[in-house]
């Protein structure tokens, strides 16, 4: 399979100068399967460029999977050209929201309201499926089985796995590792350590061994220090992942908006100077890099 | 049919009192920096609301892969933004005794009182109100009506009459149960609030939402009365363009034209307008009743 870095920063698109190398577009990742079956996670403003160029071969089938409806996960979907066209058969999945009871069509509906965008949902004229998605269901995308977990972010966050001709690639979404709401010495720390781990240890066993994990880096062990609950990882809590988990490559993603490239690459080169390391290759995501599976 | 003062008392009175948890959870939410430990310890020191919360955190609408078995438990695998969430929704509508023994159509009702919840919310953040006061724009909202219930509850055979009246003489239901009982549900309701030690903004939304907005300008219970407006206002005009009904959106129309003045002056446009961007609204009503029916006890 071939994995599009289409869009990499958090929060907001920041084009401009000092964006130039790293991009300035949220998330959006490409995947595409070595018989061609083309599977989209989120649908940050990375996908606008993307369905541009997906309106070349026409029909356009492809299934968009979303990790969480966080304004940078879905910004680009109205702007995704393949939806407006008849004759195109686009699925996209991703989880009802349980605590507003919304499932994903009405969510989108609802970023095309009328006062935000001039064209309505229900004016799309693709075939559009929409499904909600259930933790642990696999679903089956040509040769590739995409697989969701939920991982801890302010909302309910889908990680998404996908499996096919024996290698296999995972994104995060957004993911803080959970933190213990007590104190050491409170008497319920232990039990819920406990839990923590056990919930850490069902996303190790999930991804153990995945040869191309993208992965939420949006703080520095620094900013941590402020950001604690936020619903981002750092570049410790991935390094802890990939070690854990025997990833053979970690792309640090979900830049900061106010990172310049300048500082993504010094704050690397920092990282990598730590002793520690496990054998994982690291590398900060770029938009459009192509990685070959 | 007429009931006195004492009568009153003695319906709040057979009221559970709200308990305890939920006033330390609603308190807790409100506050900006709510703790995830003290939120948790709320819950588990009430075992109804702990069972609620797991049956709704286990339930097909989260379609979980493991089960989720302890408070913490949930914290840890879904966040603590989705449990408090949860223990919002779970708590205050589970106060409130279920009833139809009077005909009153719970269903209509929860979905009158969750709209008016909703479109109060939604003005609070249109108009600024902080994030964190919103929560009681959206209870006060949800409880407004509470006063209908106890009625339809206590004095079932009264209160089917005051339905009856209200239908067929097409007069406001608080105007036909003033008429019956020398009482009306606005403020019966405040009573109950004031017995579960609600805020006192909280209180005087709900005993004023029909009354006089001269007296009490506060922006909590302006917004109160202009979402139950809306609220009406939007169900008369599905209803005029459902069956092309002009008695429907001539009273529509008298609505907005009849808000009074302080309450349009807040609300700064007619409900014309407001109602444009309340367009999701049904939806998102539908959705959140299947809530309800879910918290619904054992
Ligand atoms: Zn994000
Ligand atoms: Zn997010």
């Amino acid at each position: 399979m071939i994995i599009n870095l289409r869009g990499v920063r958090g929060s907001i698109p920041v084009p401009g100068k000092d964006t130039v190398k790293y991009g300035g577009n949220t998330t959006c990742i490409e995947i595409t399967t070595d018989e061609g079956d083309k599977i989209i996670i989120d649908g940050g403003s990375g996908i606008r460029q993307l369905g541009n160029e997906m309106m070349k071969q026409l029909p356009v089938n492809c299934s968009i999977f979303i990790t969480h409806t966080h304004w940078d996960h879905i910004q680009g979907l109205p702007f995704f050209l393949p939806l407006f066209v008849p004759g195109n058969n686009i699925d996209i999945y991703g989880s009802f929201d349980p605590v507003y009871m919304k499932d994903l069509k009405t969510i989108l509906a609802q970023q095309m309201e009328y006062c935000y965008f001039p064209v309505r949902e229900s004016e799309l004229n693709a075939n559009i499926r929409y499904n909600n998605l259930k933790e642990g269901e696999a679903i089956k995308v040509g040769s590739a089985i995409v697989t969701p977990l939920l991982i801890n972010h302010p909302v309910l966050n889908f990680g998404y796995k996908v499996e096919s001709n024996n290698k296999s690639f995972f994104f995060t979404g957004d993911y803080e590792p959970p933190l213990n709401i007590y104190q050491p010495d409170d008497n319920e720390y232990d039990e819920y350590q406990r839990l923590i781990e056990q919930q850490k240890q069902i996303l190790t066993e999930f991804i153990q061994g995945v040869d191309i994990v993208v992965a939420d880096c949006q703080y520095t062990r620094e900013e941590y220090l402020t950001k604690q609950g936020w619903g981002h990882g750092t570049h410790d809590s991935c390094i802890e992942m990939a070690r854990a988990a025997n990833i053979g490559t970690l792309y640090f993603t979900h830049h900061d908006p106010t990172r310049t490239d300048r500082e993504l690459d010094e704050i690397y080169q920092d990282v990598m100077r730590q002793n520690d390391l496990p054998p994982t290759d690291f590398h900060i995501a770029m938009e459009g890099v192509e990685i070959k599976l | 049919m007429a009931i006195n003062h004492d009568q009153l008392i003695d319906m709040v009175d057979k009221i559970p009192t709200f308990q305890e948890s939920v006033h330390r959870i609603l308190a807790l939410t409100t506050s900006p920096d709510c703790s995830a430990k003290d939120l948790v310890q709320v819950i588990e020191h009430d075992p109804i609301l702990t069972i609620k919360v797991l049956k709704l955190v286990n339930s097909a609408y989260f379609g979980l892969s493991q089960e989720v078995t302890s408070v913490n438990h949930s914290v840890v695998y879904v966040g603590i933004n989705t449990i408090k969430n949860v223990a919002i929704s779970v708590a205050t509508t589970g106060a409130l005794p279920k009833t139809n023994k009077a005909g009153l159509n719970m269903n209509r009702f929860w979905q009158h009182s969750l709209a008016v919840g909703v479109i109060a919310k939604l003005l609070a953040d249109n108009k600024g109100v902080g994030k964190n006061e919103q929560a009681n724009y959206f209870v006060a909202g949800l409880l407004h009506d509470i006063g209908k219930v106890l009625f339809a509850h206590f004095i079932p055979a009264d209160y089917q009459h005051v339905l009856h009246k209200s239908e067929t003489e097409q007069i406001p239901l608080h105007q036909a149960e003033k008429e019956l009982l020398g009482f009306d549900h606005s403020e019966i309701g405040a009573m109950v609030a004031e017995k579960w030690q609600l805020p006192p903004d909280l209180i005087n939304s709900i005993k004023n939402h029909h009354g006089s907005t001269e007296q009490d300008q506060n922006p909590l219970s302006l917004a109160i009365y202009a979402a139950n407006q809306a609220a009406h206002y939007l169900e008369l005009i599905k209803q005029a363009s459902d069956d092309d009904n002009e008695i429907a959106l001539n009273m529509a129309l008298d609505i907005d034209k009849a808000l009074p003045k302080p309450v349009k002056t807040w609300l700064g446009w007619p409900l014309s307008e407001v109602s444009k961007w309340l367009s999701s609204l049904d939806e998102e009503i539908d959705k959140a009743l299947a809530f309800i029916d879910l918290s619904d006890g054992e």
